[in-house]
């Protein structure tokens, strides 16, 4: 299965509308959402029917029993994560290392299972459809971005293809959504922060040996910013894909969950529409340069 | 006062709000705690940098000491130790440096090296100190970078930190000291959906917060329903404005440049303290 993973640097340059804009125009029947702290691909694409939900259980929390607890303050000097305060642990600390429970003379501490988050699988009209959302307080975000896309590879084996929506962030959840992708597409935007944001993702996905393109969204904010976009991209070797207009049409059709791709006058739309041409091209070749 | 700035939803104007709410403040000290993607010094642009490396701990192996019995590979919950026939593979990436390995060793053949991820930028601009957090690229984890930045607080009269988007353990960090919370709140659909992340993550830790609702366009204003439904004070809204976005893109301090701006910052610092009386 081909992979496109979509992905920003920074935050609200327009993954999202990028990824359920390919999802109506490639008919794609295998699609994730990695953002498993912000997940919004549900909202895009109007997704209404009930998924499958499996419960994620990510790192165990040490749980200290006062009955056997001798408080001789051994844990509490040994937790480099000092998680532990008063003789409890505090779990929205604590990173289920298990040094405290292996450690603890009295036997006292014990690892438990807890809920990270949630994994959603939708089935319907044939698509395949993989996300999650991750339990308050819970900090195993990459565990749970590599369950999401196992779960998609699972359930989606004979597809051809999928697209993948990635997070924000340079970050865990991000290197978890990379593995095993066939291309990065990187939305950015012409402002200072979308460009210092890009090269950063870029720099990122070069460590993991992934190919890259670039497509710049709300492109007429500022002309100055996309020609330093395209002259950065250039000397990277790094292929720019496309162009997308500031739309306000975009956020129109976003709240009210209908996908950008049925607006036909949009401006925006009708450059998806060529964006997707051209990514789908460099896919089909297996070439990224 | 310390007052964190987040947001679940990436791009809804935590830098925007937070550099400027900084820059209206007489005595502020501005923290960079999106390490990941730092951008408010593309705004503040510091001055008189001070760069500091940050480290971590990982385990080294002493092959010479090593009798392969496996208890530090068995121990480890994060699958950072592997024994590949009489060698042990350490995946640097994935160590937590909980130091267990360590402890549990009985021929003390893992010790302690230092690994830089990353490092701490030390600035001023005008009157704000500035502190960002860089992770190097590659890198998983920010949380040990922003441990360090927000260790190295020289206390201001308002420290303002700039969180990553999100609510997962980065953002957890990155709050924990926080008096009050800021939710920056796009008013869109996705913006709502996001916001009710972090709303609940602000409950959990106990801190006080309110919402600045930004960007809206349009007379929609899901963001505002959501927070009138939900109880939660608005302390400002900032809709979209294109000006606003152009001196956005060029990385220019919108309350360096414009009056009207600095009055509505001002009164959104007003706010803030009036709300930790």
């Amino acid at each position: 299965m081909k992979q496109l993973l979509i992905l920003s640097g920074k935050g609200g340059t327009g993954k999202t509308t990028v990824a359920s804009a390919f999802i109506a125009l490639s008919g794609a029947d295998a699609f994730a959402d990695c953002d498993v702290d912000a997940p919004n691909l549900h909202l895009a694409i109007g997704q209404t029917s009930t998924p499958e939900r499996t419960a994620f259980f990510g790192f165990q929390k040490a749980r200290i029993d006062p009955a056997k607890c001798t408080a001789c303050g051994l844990c509490e000097r040994t937790c480099r994560f000092d998680a532990i305060r008063n003789g409890a642990v505090d779990p929205l600390i604590c990173e289920g290392c298990a040094v405290c429970a292996e450690i603890c003379p009295a036997h006292a501490i014990e690892m438990v299972d807890q809920t990270s988050g949630n994994l959603m699988l939708y089935r319907d009209k044939g698509r395949t459809f993989s996300t999650a959302r991750l339990r308050t307080g819970s900090g195993a975000s990459g565990k749970l971005v590599t369950a999401v896309k196992r779960q998609l590879i699972d359930n989606a084996s004979g597809c051809w293809f999928a697209i993948i929506d990635g997070s924000p962030g340079i970050g865990c959840p991000v290197i978890a959504s990379i593995s095993g992708v066939d291309l990065v597409l990187v939305v950015t935007e012409p402002t200072v922060s979308g460009i210092h944001d890009m090269r950063r993702i870029l720099e990122t996905a070069r460590k993991f040996g992934t190919p890259c393109s670039v497509c710049i969204n709300k492109c007429d904010m500022n002309p100055h910013r996309v020609k330093e976009i395209e002259a950065g991209c250039a000397e990277d070797g790094v292929r720019i894909a496309g162009k997308i207009p500031f739309d306000e049409t975009v956020p129109t059709a976003m709240n009210h969950g209908r996908n950008i791709i049925s607006y036909p006058e949009s401006p925006a739309a009708n450059a998806l529409t060529e964006l997707w041409g051209a990514v789908k091209h460099q896919l089909d070749k297996g070439d990224s340069t | 006062m310390r007052i964190a700035v987040l947001s679940g939803k990436g791009g809804a104007g935590k830098t925007f709000i937070a550099v400027n709410l900084a820059c209206v403040s007489d005595d502020a000290l501005y923290i960079d705690c999106d390490a990941e993607e730092p951008n408010g010094h593309l705004f503040l642009k510091p001055e008189a940098l001070k760069r500091e490396s940050v480290f971590v701990s990982v385990p080294e192996w002493n092959q010479t000491l090593c009798n392969g019995c496996r208890r530090c590979v068995d121990f480890c919950r994060y699958n950072a130790l592997a024994m590949i026939k009489d060698r042990l593979l350490i995946f640097k990436e994935l160590c937590h440096a909980c130091g267990g390995c360590m402890i549990l060793c009985p021929r003390k053949a893992l010790t302690e090296r230092p690994r830089e991820i990353g490092h701490v930028e030390n600035g001023r601009s005008g009157n704000v100190s500035v502190l960002t957090g860089y992770l190097n690229p590659g890198e998983v984890s920010a949380v040990p970078v922003i441990k360090a930045v927000l260790g190295r607080t020289a206390e201001r009269a308002d420290v303002v930190i700039d969180c990553p988007p999100g609510s997962a353990c980065t953002v957890m960090e990155s709050i924990r000291d926080a008096d009050f919370c800021i939710l920056v709140a796009e008013s869109t659909v996705f913006g709502v959906d996001n916001l009710g992340m972090v709303h609940d993550l602000v409950k959990l830790f106990g801190k006080p917060f309110g919402a600045v609702i930004s960007k809206r366009i349009g007379d929609e204003d899901p963001a505002k329903e959501f927070c009138v439904r939900h109880g939660i004070p608005i302390l400002a809204e900032f809709p979209y404005d294109r000006r606003i976005a152009a001196l956005n893109s060029n990385g220019t301090v919108a309350v360096r440049a414009d009056a009207r701006y600095a009055k509505r910052f001002r009164a959104l610092l007003s706010a803030v303290k009036e709300r930790t009386r």
